[in-house]
């Protein structure tokens, strides 16, 4: 089977770090690495999704540049995991998406803020846009905020289906109903810990230099933790408006509130300690993604931001623009977590999965 | 020249025996400089390739296995040297080593269970987490940490010694020279085992087929200037320990990944096409390393591992595919030997097998009799297609000759004082305990020892 140049690149310098396993109590890579007779287009797919770019094995090569094996792990594994979203993402039009990761995002931006833009002015007529409000409703209706979520939720998921189970297929994973559940819950664990970015000695990793650090396991702690209860808050406000029948806004004292606006701080927090990170990172570590990585960090740093800012802005003529602004956001982070680097976290579970699977067999 | 800098204790070279040095001597108060002669991205000598040391302990506790007491590992010493070592230096070493993995960790060194593919070394080897680059990188961030001063791409060091005091040193750095004073000077700068120049002296032209398997650097200046010195020297200066590797592997620095595992899971030729050793003799890491002599001993120094199709995958795999055919007398044309003496060493190989049950990790029943050289394991039939050969070369790892120290790391004078501030730690001394042979881990083991005492008394020195 012919491969490609990152492919081809991938099996060269796998075929050193098997020789050499020096790397072995870094990471879930290379243990898993020697599990393989072979090099191939499919166990890359496999063995560059279970890569966090931690960079300890780059830090630590005997092999890296200047030697002239020239052994670096982590880019060619971010090179061969950009590869790996593009090539399996459903609908395949959507492909340049992921290539061109940042152009993407800033237009999807622009059209969905344009979209609630001219949706909240139809509602409350061109010239009420200004005017001070208090309720989103006025601006725009449950009803119309619902079907568009409702619709997009659906797409998204669909999607998800339709990338995942090419990948799933491709790296050779059998049904998910023959895969042990202590795999699938070894893998979660793995995921939810991210077990795999504290360097094998639980001091961190080592993408800033050669010294471990913690922080962007931390960080991205606060963002999944931040997004998974402002995922919450929005479960809770559904049950609030259809099964307790109370309708929005809520008080700050009630869990919709409280969860979304902690939520929303540990995302800004997070996102903000990502970006700092992004900006101190090893070059070296890193192939260039047209803004693919960091599209998902500024869409849900926006989504924060402009969320936290709706019950601040009540009662003012600036709550109109601001929803639209906020609910354009979201838009977009839906389209993001069909077509962008959202998608990550599960192909980085999948990979985990087949790990823990491989290791049974 | 720049100007005159002064410093407590001046380090030559940055490996683990130098870094330890640096560490221990700045912990004790000393301003401290290392001069490192490879540039930052290649730094650390030798250490950069290395993966374990061979700690005594008792407790079995992480990351050790079981025990390895001091009488065992003191017999396994006199059993690899033939008794060539100093006892008391070499009884230090070994009670000193129950502190090294404490010394490490509390130095921001980690440690992992044994790597796969390492035979039996779980109770007796520790093995650095991401191996010695991640151990250099460590042992650095705290060297610089304590205020060590390192200056790295330091060449041409020229040593200014009177009698057996050191006085002071220049060396060039981007083509300017520099000069520097110390109260005492830690050498610690490794063997000569990259010069083939000096190799050549003691191995004749042969040498010139040698692959280095480390660093470029160790080319031995300061051990030479030493020993011009009339430092008395310590270990034979014709032996070097080379082990077999890929013959395709680079002239330097190939490190772990150029080794080549097949040898007693088939049969080694000459470029004759004839065998010339026991390929079984024993477990491979227990015989790798007197191949390299082996080969360095045949015509141009090369040697051919064969094995056919029943041996593929039970090898740590390499990083060159092996030359392959379906016959033999293509792969002899591959590898440029005589087909029909490689045919016939193969069919009265196969003819003296005796039939026996094959197990790659024991010391199995398979061998053959009756030939002039006979395999006493592993020995099976190579019948099956398609047969694999790598080439083999003597890849040298490290040199024996160093300067005798007393059980304060002080150099020797010929004859019996110790110079009062010329300390040496690491390969440059190791022959004092390891005088030949080879004993998996105990170069990295002699230097974590050796730096904590040079580094100790040359700060006191110094004070």
């Amino acid at each position: 089977m012919p491969v490609n140049e990152t492919t081809t690149e991938a099996i060269r310098v796998m075929t050193i770090c098997n020789a050499c396993r020096y790397c072995e109590g870094h990471c879930a890579v290379f243990p898993a690495m020697e599990r393989q007779t072979e090099f191939t287009q499919n166990n890359i797919e496999l063995l560059s999704n279970l890569c966090h770019q931690c960079g300890a094995c780059y830090q630590h090569c005997q092999y890296a540049d200047p030697h002239e094996f020239n052994v670096n792990v982590p880019a060619v594994f971010e090179q061969a995991r950009l590869e790996s979203y593009t090539q399996f993402l459903w609908p395949a039009f959507m492909q340049p998406a992921v290539l061109n990761g940042s152009k993407f995002m800033v237009t999807s931006l622009l059209v969905s803020i344009s979209l609630f833009l001219v949706a909240v002015a139809g509602q409350s007529g061109v010239s009420q846009i200004l005017a001070p409000q208090v309720n989103f409703y006025n601006l725009m209706p449950h009803s119309v905020m619902a079907s568009i979520f409702s619709f997009s939720a659906v797409v998204v998921v669909i999607s998800w289906w339709m990338t995942l189970r090419g990948y799933w297929h491709s790296i050779s994973l059998p049904s998910p109903w023959s895969i042990g559940m202590a795999s699938y819950s070894a893998a979660i664990a793995s995921a939810l810990t991210l077990k795999n970015l504290d360097g094998g000695h639980g001091s961190g990793c080592y993408e800033s230099g050669e010294s471990p650090s913690l922080w962007k396991r931390r960080y991205h702690h606060l963002v999944l933790i931040g997004f998974f209860m402002c995922f919450s808050a929005t479960l809770a406000g559904t049950f609030y408006h259809y099964g307790l029948n109370i309708a929005a806004p809520y008080s700050w004292l009630t869990p919709p509130k409280i969860l979304g606006v902690t939520g929303g701080i540990m995302l800004l927090v997070g996102c903000t300690g990502l970006f700092r990170i992004k900006q101190t990172t090893d070059q070296r570590l890193v192939s260039n993604d047209n803004g693919y990585g960091m599209s998902l960090t500024v869409l849900l740093f926006l989504t924060s931001l402009t969320g936290l800012g709706l019950p601040i802005a009540k009662g003012t003529g600036a709550l109109g623009l601001l929803l639209a602004v906020h609910l354009g956001c979201v838009l977009a982070l839906f389209l993001n977590f069909a077509w962008g680097k959202f998608t990550h976290g599960f192909f980085r579970l999948i990979a985990l999965v087949a790990d823990e699977h491989q290791k049974t067999q | 020249m720049t100007s005159l800098a002064h410093f407590d204790v001046i380090v030559l070279g940055g490996g683990q025996a130098g870094l330890t040095a640096a560490i221990t001597a700045a912990e004790n108060g000393a301003t401290v400089c290392i001069l490192e002669i490879a540039p930052r991205a290649l730094r650390g000598g030798n250490t950069r390739h290395t993966r374990n040391l061979r700690p005594m302990h008792e407790s079995g506790a992480f990351p050790m296995e079981g025990a390895y007491g001091f009488d065992e590992y003191l017999d396994d010493l006199l059993r690899v040297t033939g008794g060539d070592t100093d006892h008391a230096l070499a009884e230090l070493t070994i009670r000193e080593s129950e502190h090294s993995i404490t010394w490490l960790q509390d130095h921001g060194v980690a440690f992992q269970p044994p790597l796969s593919g390492t035979l039996q070394l779980g109770r007796t080897n520790a093995f650095f987490l991401g191996g010695g680059k991640a151990l250099v990188n460590s042992l650095y961030r705290v060297a610089t940490n304590l205020g060590v001063h390192t200056i790295y791409e330091a060449t041409d060091i020229a040593l200014n010694i009177s009698g057996d005091r050191f006085i002071d040193l220049t060396y060039q750095q981007v083509n300017n020279t520099h000069h520097i004073s110390g109260h005492s000077l830690v050498a610690a700068a490794g063997g000569f085992e990259a010069n083939l120049d000096w190799l050549e002296e003691a191995w004749g032209p042969a040498a010139r087929n040698f692959l280095v398997r480390g660093t470029p650097y160790n080319k031995g200046n300061i051990l030479r200037q030493l020993l011009d010195a009339k430092f008395k020297q310590v270990g034979d200066p014709g032996q070097c320990h080379a082990v077999a590797i890929d013959g395709r592997a680079p002239a330097y620095d190939g490190g772990i990944v150029s080794r080549v595992d097949s040898v007693p899971l088939g049969i080694v030729v000459n470029n004759e096409g004839k065998r010339f050793f026991d390929e079984g003799e024993d477990f491979w890491p227990k015989r790798y390393a007197i191949w390299g002599r082996l080969i360095a001993a045949q015509a141009d120094q090369i040697g051919y591992a064969i094995t056919d199709a029943k041996a593929d995958g039970l090898f740590m795999p390499t990083v060159l595919p092996p030359l392959k055919s379906t016959t033999i007398d293509d792969l002899a044309r591959q590898i440029n030997i005589p087909a029909d003496s490689l045919l016939k060493t193969i069919d009265e190989f196969n003819a003296a097998t005796v039939s026996g049950s094959f197990d790659h990790q024991a010391l199995d029943g398979c061998r053959t009799e009756g030939l002039p050289i006979n395999k006493s394991h592993w020995a099976r039939q190579i019948d099956t297609p398609p047969y694999s050969a790598y080439p083999l070369r003597p890849g040298i790892t490290f040199t024996y000759l160093g300067v005798a120290v007393d059980d304060r790391a002080r150099v020797q004078v010929e004859g019996g004082n110790p110079s009062e501030n010329i300390f040496a730690a690491g390969e440059m001394m190791a022959g004092n305990i390891l005088g030949r042979g080879y004993l998996a881990g105990i170069g990295m083991t002699i230097g974590s020892v050796f730096g904590r005492i040079a580094g100790r008394e040359a700060a006191r020195h110094a004070s």
